[in-house]
């Protein structure tokens, strides 16, 4: 083991703590973002003007009106901005454009004593825009050219050969929706401008460095000028990545001109049609098998739906590229990404980043090409597991593929589901018009930031003269637990109590260049920093110690806050070794910085090591549906996942649900409705609220719901053994998806072949359903329609299909 | 003349204060610096502002209810007392349900979790709860300590994905004697207590008694009447809504009576549907079908019967069982009453035979019930959604014949229907597979469905005839062989294959 993943006695990591902030947010005394507004004052309120129209010029902007409403104080625009007037880092992303670029697209705002005036002040406003083209569906996009970024290609082997040669060759198209973040606390910033003139922001962001960045080039100002403070997000999920940086602009912009602090708070209706969300994919494959069902050569266009500027969409979509494989080997690849502009709100980073997407693609071909091949999906998965020595399409050895085995048996033993398989059976040919269902996925996930520079991270540890410890590093707290790992961390490495450690929230003036909070890697990065950082503090400290004990500084050891010699009873309380120290004239305080090694990345080829290691996971889950109406529930859910060596077990496993959940969430309930149709209304978010976007809520967690962490799992070179843990199991949630194509396969006959819309909604749901019945299950010619079911109710026949091409057994 | 009204907060009366008549309770308990308050939705969907009132009791003299604290005027809680999440504990004082939701990983991000502690202390308190014997679960929405998971219904957390907030919720015993909160439900609120706030040229009212209600009512043709005041609160948070006038009359001890007598239950238009619930305590079957899947507690604790009706949505719950109820309308206005069958009272798209100057006093559903009765909700989700169709059937069976069908529909026109059409197809028959099969076809053919972000025009009329094939699955006839693989199924699976041409494998 490297010295970053061993453990030392007694270690603060690996204790099941409560969340660092549990406390306060049971009592409602955890403050956000917008909770300060109450503490700060004349705070001015910021509404935005949102144009209703899906792409336009505009021609003319009146806001005379606005300033006439009373309690309104001004109103933002275009010409007040000093700097750059640009709230992206691809310089496509204009705060205050003069093109909507979607239903919704903010074109002023304006600042007001109230939010009421602020309200009333913004529909005052008269805007005039000249309609333009329009692209809503990725295939309006595709069909009209409208192509943004990067159009990368992911090739290994020869997959023309590898077609040719194999024994079933299949095509087939797959189209799967976006999903909202719903992060409950919305996007919020209150900037104001300090005695020294400099901007300070309080702003829920995931990527405080950024939202300073953009925040200092709106400005026109050093970054040093900027400094933005994250006390904690009320849930960020990749959505508070790059999407807060405009709204902290408009906060900064309102402060500096008016000399008041200046809230910018979305509703739930402007955050919804505002800021990004999950990329939706439409994605055409071509995959061949032989007659023993293992891969052998795997065509595919990925192309993402980006929304209406670049954002994140070539990481992500990148991302995207790199988990087709998911778990399983692939001798012949060939994958094709390209990302559509569309006038919806930007494609975004989500829990995932793209992995989720790609992953769908290999699990819906496995899902829908198994009764094909007549081989169960479970063996069908197993049967193409990557094996040691194995490399990835871009070229990483796969480390560890024997965990996947192990949690593999592990859900099967534990989840007693061959049992439970046979059971299901009995059930299904018992009733008529319910079925169940029972599938066991992988997960295979990569952790590091695809582009390598921003696999690094600082932190500021203090020990005061009393012996206290404040921590400071760069990540943010969103809910992941992230801060009380960091907690964790620094109480291991100095060797204390974990009361002795507190943590201040992160600010850019106190660690800068900061990556954001995402890529599930927080705490990797700033563990490694925190830790960097603690074991400078405890190397000085060790010879004070020794000298006070007699013995020489190599054999100090500081375990519970107690200093000793190796195999020496006496020893030296913390808080006067820290003393002792202070008279010594010892440095209490250091900066820790960390940095992946071995990381490597050509995205010109799309090859490389990009990844440190990867995560594994396995999920077994049942499902019933009812035959009548489509509808269906989770009976229970078995995981079994790769955490490493856990930092924070409560921590990881709470994580592990509710990625889980959100991920079943994406897959089959939550639903992003757009007008595509030719009037007014085009290009509208017809879901833009709690009411009409449903999220999972407690009848869809699972009624049993098992969680195990893989044992004897420590990661070698990551801190103190642990594997990141945010994103992974998300994609367990497949395990849903591909329960619920069998149980609706059941309605059919023995091979009937699913083609299931996603989100699989009951109606979804209740039309493949119809499908089955009618024999229509082998994907044939006609009516395996692939597109979200609720856009195609009567199920239309010639769009998105399975061809079953060749087969030359 | 707003100064001597109070609202007491968290065990302290804290003045009203210069709000307007539209501001919520959510935005002056924040105000009050108590941002554990959240708002997540501002409709009363996700439940982060959830807070605990003080309301008359069915169990004990007070009850302590959940409610959204987004959807209610602030001035509507005036003289009332409520208690917040930083009302129960503090961090080093923490209350029962902080202490298991914190050490169990409840909480996550932090931001739902004020909320879900107050629709869990409610829960806790209620008086009916208790220990099953011997912890015997029925059901995966029980906990062994009685807790009922619906209390949670109208609560989103992102984060979790709810499993350690069961846990805690299980895990909670019986509040302790000395407890405060426990103490505080054998006496009874206070009192309704009449209220006159103008703002800005705009006012609200909560009268005294029916007949001032009345009066104002005559005076105001204009006012915006509520109850619950949840439909009013989406209205004002969501589409900006500021009515002149704002009269409550959910406390209005004449709009608050049910009887259960020998030829019809009356419902008073002003109790809750929470209220409704319990107090019928399942007498009404299809009612009790239907309570559990009406929104979320929290909203079911404000929310009216009179108030569903008032609001006349074409996809409210409450309409498509009263229908198949056979119920009456019972509207007063200052010149006395009248009695409207749920059947003619709505006349088009939110609108109703009730004249401005007429309240709903009460819901009169004839008795015996019907035998055979269903409600079936089709939605995304199962708990706390809206249904793309909502259908409540009550058939009575006699002798194998269906002498009488009533059946409402929700979802698929411009206001509730009854399924008259569908009604004839099977009076007079024998409730058979065919029969039900041969109905079935006819409700697919009722009302007129609409596409939209809920459901397809096609699912919703789907559904209608699924719903029926359902209720036959499930209660066919005692002497026919339960259904094997087809036969009520036959009749779908035959259209969809003239729908959609089997074709033949090519593999």
């Amino acid at each position: 083991m490297s010295a970053l993943s061993e453990r030392p006695e007694s270690p603060g990591v690996g204790a099941p703590v409560p969340h660092e902030s549990a406390t306060l947010h049971v009592t409602g005394t955890a403050l956000y973002t917008d909770d300060l507004i109450y503490r700060t004052k004349d705070v001015l309120h910021a509404h935005p003007v949102q144009v209703p129209q899906a792409h336009a010029r505009v021609t003319a902007l009146r806001i005379a009106p606005a300033l006439r409403v009373p309690g309104v104080v001004r109103v933002l625009t275009a010409a007040d901005v000093p700097g750059v007037n640009d709230a992206g880092v691809k310089h496509d992303e204009p705060l205050f454009p003069d093109e909507v670029m979607f239903f919704g697209h903010a074109v002023c705002w304006v600042l007001a004593e109230t939010f009421e005036a602020a309200r009333l002040g913004a529909a005052a406003v008269e805007v005039e825009a000249e309609p333009l083209p329009s692209y809503v569906t990725v295939r309006e996009a595709i069909a009209a050219g409208s192509f943004q970024g990067a159009s990368p290609q992911l090739v290994r082997g020869d997959v023309e050969a590898g077609l040719a040669d194999a024994g079933h060759v299949f095509s087939g198209e797959l189209e799967f929706a976006g999903q909202e973040h719903f992060y409950l606390e919305t996007h919020c910033a209150l900037a104001h401008v300090d005695e020294a003139g400099q901007i300070f922001v309080q702003s829920s962001t995931q990527h405080p460095s950024e939202t300073q960045e953009i925040v200092a080039h709106v400005l026109g100002r050093a970054s040093h000028e900027v400094t933005v403070q994250c006390l904690r997000m009320g849930g960020g999920f990749g959505g508070k990545e790059m999407q807060p940086h405009g709204f902290a602009a408009i906060a900064a912009l309102g402060a500096t001109l008016t000399g008041r602090p200046v809230r910018v708070r979305l509703t739930r209706a402007q955050d919804l049609t505002m800021s990004g969300k999950r990329h939706g994919f439409l994605v055409h494959w071509r995959v061949g098998f032989d007659a023993a069902g293992r891969l052998q050569a795997l065509e595919a266009t990925l192309t993402a739906d980006g929304g209406w500027s670049l954002d994140l969409s070539e990481p992500v979509l990148a991302r995207a590229l790199c988990h087709v494989d998911n778990a399983y080997w692939l001798p012949h690849v060939r994958l094709n990404g390209r990302i559509v502009r569309t006038h919806k709100t930007s494609s975004t980073a989500f829990r995932g980043f793209g992995g989720p997407q790609g992953m769908m693609v290999i699990e819906d071909i496995l899902g829908r090409c198994a009764p094909l091949l007549g081989i169960d999906p479970m063996d069908l998965r197993r049967r193409n597991f990557y094996r040691v020595g194995q490399t990835t399409p871009y070229g990483q050895v796969v480390r560890h593929p024997d965990r996947l085995d192990r949690l593999w048996r592990q859900v099967l033993d534990t989840g007693d589901v061959i049992t439970r398989q046979r059971e299901i059976a009995a059930f299904n040919t018992a009733h008529p018009h319910t079925k169940r269902g029972l599938a066991v996925t992988p997960v295979k996930f990569g952790i590091s930031f695809n582009l390598t520079a921003f696999n690094q991270a600082g932190a500021l540890v203090h020990v005061y003269r009393d012996g206290s410890v404040l921590i400071n590093h760069g990540g943010t707290e969103m809910g992941q637990g992230l801060h009380t790992k960091m907690l964790q961390v620094a109480a291991t490495t100095l060797g204390i109590p974990l009361r002795r450690v507190r943590l201040a929230p992160t600010r850019t003036d106190k660690v800068p260049n900061t990556s954001a909070t995402a890529a599930s890697c927080g705490a990797d990065l700033n563990g490694g920093a925190v830790r960097h950082a603690c074991e400078q503090i405890r190397v000085r400290l060790a010879p004070v110690a020794a000298t006070m004990l007699g013995t020489s500084a190599a054999d100090v050891r500081i375990v519970d806050g107690v200093a000793r010699g190796i195999g020496a009873a006496a020893g030296i309380e913390w808080d006067e070794l820290v003393r002792a120290a202070y008279f010594q004239r010892v440095q209490l305080f250091a900066a820790g910085f960390y940095r992946t090694e071995g990381l490597h990345w050509d995205s010109s080829v799309m090859q490389g090591s990009p990844f440190k290691y990867f995560a594994y996971g396995v999920a077994a889950a049942e499902v019933e549906v009812d035959g009548f109406t489509g509808a269906h529930r989770t009976r229970r859910v078995d995981i079994a996942h790769d955490v490493g060596d856990s930092l924070s077990p409560l921590i990881d496993i709470g994580q592990i649900e509710g990625g889980f959940v959100q991920g079943a969430g994406w897959l089959t309930l939550e639903d992003l409705r757009w007008d595509t149709g030719p009037g007014a209304a085009r290009g509208r978010l017809h879901t833009q609220a709690a009411s009409t976007y449903k999220l999972p809520s407690f009848s869809e967690m699972p009624e049993i719901f098992n969680v195990m962490l893989l044992t004897d799992a420590a990661e070698d070179q990551v801190v103190y053994g642990s594997k990141a843990v945010g994103e992974p199991p998300l994609m367990l949630a497949f395990s849903v998806r591909e329960a619920l194509r069998q149980a609706t396969a059941a309605f059919g006959t023995a091979s009937t072949s699913v083609d299931l819309a996603s989100p699989a909604t009951p109606e979804a749901v209740f039309w493949a359903i119809e499908r089955a019945r009618a024999g229509d299950g082998r994907g044939g010619a006609a009516g395996a329609d692939l597109r979200p079911g609720v856009e195609t109710p009567a199920m239309p026949p010639d769009l998105g299909r399975i061809d079953p091409a060749v087969s030359r057994a | 003349m707003t100064d001597t009204v109070e609202i007491r907060v968290n065990g302290q009366n804290v003045p009203l204060g210069d709000v307007t008549p539209h501001t919520t309770a959510l935005e002056w308990l924040r105000e009050q610096g108590l941002t554990g308050c959240k708002e997540g939705c501002g409709e009363g969907e996700c439940g982060a502002c959830s807070v605990l009132v003080a309301r008359p009791g069915v169990e004990s003299p007070t009850e302590w209810a959940a409610i959204n604290a987004c959807l209610v005027p602030a001035a509507a809680l005036a003289a009332q007392e409520i208690v917040t999440a930083e009302g129960l504990g503090s961090p080093d004082r923490l209350h029962a349900v902080q202490h298991e939701m914190a050490v169990r990983g409840g909480s996550q991000c932090g931001y739902c979790t004020p909320g879900f502690v107050c629709s869990m202390a409610a829960e806790y308190y209620r008086p009916g709860r208790e220990a099953f014997p011997d912890g015997a679960v029925t059901d995966h929405d029980h906990g062994p300590n009685g807790f009922d998971l619906h209390a949670l219904s109208g609560n989103l957390c992102r984060c979790t994905g709810y499993r350690p907030i069961r846990d805690a919720a299980y895990a909670l015993g019986p509040p302790a004697p000395e407890d405060q909160l426990a103490q505080r439900r054998q006496a009874p609120p206070a009192p309704p207590r009449p209220v006159r706030l103008k703002h800005g040229g705009r006012e609200f009212i909560r009268p005294a008694s029916l007949p001032d209600a009345l009066r104002l009512l005559r005076e105001r043709p204009a006012a915006t009447v509520v109850a619950g005041s949840t439909d009013w609160g989406v209205e004002v948070n969501l589409r900006g809504t500021r009515a002149g006038s704002v009269i409550a009359i959910d406390q209005l001890s004449e709009l608050r009576e049910l009887t259960f007598g020998p030829e019809c239950v009356e419902i008073g238009a002003g109790l809750t549907l929470s209220e409704i619930e319990r107090r019928l305590a399942g007498r009404v079957p299809l009612l009790a079908q239907m309570f559990p899947l009406f929104a979320s507690r929290l909203v079911r604790n404000s929310a009216t019967i009179g108030g569903n009706l008032g609001t006349g949505s074409p996809v409210g719950d409450t309409p498509p069982v009263l229908l198949a109820l056979a119920a009456d309308v019972v509207l007063v206005s200052a010149d006395g009453e009248r009695r409207v069958r749920l059947a003619d009272y709505f006349t088009g798209y939110r609108r109703s035979v009730r004249h401005p100057e007429e309240l709903i006093r009460a819901v009169r559903i004839p008795l015996p019930l019907a035998d055979l009765v269903a409600f079936h909700k089709i939605a995304k989700r199962r708990f706390d959604d809206i249904a793309s169709v909502a259908v409540g059937f009550a058939l009575d069976v006699v002798d194998g014949t269906v002498v009488r069908a009533r059946i409402g529909l929700g979802g698929v026109a411009a206001t509730p229907i009854r399924a008259r059409a569908t009604e004839a197809a099977l009076e007079g028959r024998s409730w058979s597979a065919a029969t039900a099969a041969t109905a079935a076809r006819v409700l697919r053919g009722e009302g007129t469905p609409l596409d939209d972000h809920r459901s397809s025009a096609e699912y919703r009329a789907a559904m209608l005839g699924q719903s029926l094939l359902k209720l036959y699955a499930e209660n066919s006839a005692p002497d026919e062989v339960p259904a094997g693989a087809g036969t009520p199924s036959a009749a779908i699976t035959a259209s969809a294959v003239e729908r959609s041409p089997q074709h033949e494998r090519s593999v």
